[in-house]
């Protein structure tokens, strides 16, 4: 028997590693659809999922939409801007009004930590966190799991080191759940002024320098260096981010092995990464788009199917083949 | 579900061995020649059962058969109701099917729902000139107006029964059985 997903997705902190293995199961033959001549099936026909995004994303919600369509759901994206969220309208309020018109599915983004949770909990449609203020983006995590199985064939074991702004991001948190439940070693390497108190309490190891993460690791997740931390003090200046935790040829070329570059989006080139990392060998950056249409697909498709009390009724009906 | 179930052996190996022989032949038969013809399992028994069949007329016609999988699993008409779900099996087709003879090949055929499936599946990846179907077992009860073209053994079922089909690749042997 499969673990089955349960209603919502909002973050990889509940969920078993069985269930993340699920995730990633399934997600393998959604990238074959990716490649079809006809980039479609018809799995969610007759669906129809919103796209609420509080926060501007062009990656994620263009993802999400491709995994939507590929799967043939019908889909409506809402931005804040511009929606009766500007008049002043409740999160609830509006959730609530989109579900009178029938909807089956919430994707939400959100600048508020734990909104996606409350929303799960308040609305019948199945709700898909894609990112709630610093608490977690699961799918990122998920896509970010699924690339480094593909490189390296296996998670178990592995050293994975989070590189920058680890105390404001939620792709840190989410990586952090997913790669310790199925077993990876993670580390974090930043500035102390970017680090959770008390990281090192969850079996986090600590690297103060940059070099020091490179010879441990077999895999460097750069996080994106939110620039309006300059603003807020909690880094000097861009040049110096660049010169003392920026990602260089230089730097890795010092590593006893091959690691794996990447990057969650949108980079800042000649700040937190090198361009010629970027683009270099090892990276692998790109892969992670490509395959984070496939694990939105295989997270659709199943908080989408299976209910269980129907399940042995089908099962009864069904009898026959060898399934 | 009553508390014993009764087994019977449909095929044993050397039965199921020339059930396939005789369906390879067909299949040539069915395809005037081996021409255009491209054998496509489903997933996950069919896959295997289309590799023996390509084989065997590639034996006798001395001629490369290209075969392909299927997994129909995205294409049921009951994804809200089939619970937790099985893993996706491969699709892989090898060739573009347009103008081709697709056999889709299956292990046992019953409501005729798989192959609907299977039909529309296809139907995104090109547009074959022809498609035939290919079954080791045929137990009746069709929901679908679907019919094989060429079967290996026909057998009438109740809708409690269940038909299992062991091939030698996944199940180590080759056998065939109706449990009531």
């Amino acid at each position: 028997m499969t673990a089955s997903l349960g209603k919502d997705l909002v973050g990889l902190e509940h969920l078993t590693p069985e269930q993340i293995r699920l995730i990633l199961d399934t997600a393998e033959p959604f990238k074959e659809v990716s490649e079809r001549p006809i980039k479609k099936v018809p799995a969610l026909r007759g669906k129809t999922i919103v796209n609420l995004f509080f926060e501007a994303s062009t990656r994620t919600r263009i993802s999400f939409e491709f995994a939507e369509k590929r799967l043939s759901a019908d889909t409506v994206n809402v931005a804040a801007s511009g929606s009766s969220v500007s008049k002043g309208e409740t999160l609830v309020d509006t959730a609530k009004n989109l579900e009178a018109m029938r909807i089956d599915m919430v994707v939400m983004r959100h600048p508020s930590s734990g909104a996606a949770g409350f929303l799960g909990q308040r609305i019948r449609s199945n709700v898909i966190n894609a990112g709630d203020g610093k608490h977690e983006h699961p799918t990122q995590a998920l896509l970010d799991l699924l690339t480094i199985r593909d490189k390296h064939g296996k998670i178990e074991g592995l050293k994975v080191c989070l590189v920058g702004d680890v105390l404001h991001s939620r792709v840190a948190r989410s990586n952090l759940w997913g790669l310790t439940k199925l077993g990876a070693q993670v580390g974090v390497c930043g500035p102390h002024t970017l680090m959770p108190r008390g990281i090192e309490e969850l079996g986090v190891k600590f690297f103060p320098r940059i070099e020091e993460a490179i010879e441990w690791a077999d895999v460097l997740n750069v996080l994106r260096l939110q620039l309006e931390r300059m603003e807020m003090g909690f880094i000097p200046s861009l040049r110096e981010y660049y010169r003392v935790w920026g990602v260089t040829p230089e730097r890795l070329e010092r590593s006893p092995r091959p690691i794996t570059i990447m990057h969650p989006g949108p980079m800042n080139r000649g700040v937190e990464i090198d361009s010629r990392v970027a683009d270099g060998p090892h990276s692998v950056i790109l892969d992670q788009v490509t395959n984070g249409v496939a694990v939105r697909m295989a997270v659709l498709y199943l908080l989408a199917g299976g209910r269980p009390e129907l399940a042995d009724a089908a099962k009864r009906g069904a009898g026959g083949g060898t399934e | 579900m009553p508390p014993k179930s009764d087994r019977t052996i449909l095929l044993d190996a050397r039965a199921m061995s020339r059930a396939l022989q005789r369906m390879a032949v067909a299949v040539a038969e069915l395809a005037h020649g081996t021409a255009d013809l491209v054998l496509i399992g489903i997933q996950r028994r069919g896959v295997e059962l289309a590799e023996r069949i390509a084989k065997l007329i590639e034996k006798d016609e001395g001629v490369t058969v290209p075969r392909g999988a299927l997994d129909i699993t995205l294409y049921r008409d009951d994804l809200e109701t089939v619970g937790p779900k099985p893993v996706i099996g491969e699709t892989r087709l090898p060739v573009d099917l347009t103008d081709k003879h697709a056999v889709i090949v299956d292990d046992v055929l019953y409501t005729g729902r798989t192959v609907r499936a299977a039909l529309d599946e296809l139907a995104d990846f090109g547009r074959p000139k022809r498609i035939s179907l290919c079954v080791l077992v045929d137990r009746g009860g069709r929901e679908l107006p679907i019919q094989a073209d060429v079967v290996g053994q026909v057998v009438k079922t109740g809708p409690g029964d269940r038909v299992e089909v062991q091939v030698e690749e996944l199940d180590g042997r080759d056998q065939v059985d109706l449990v009531r």
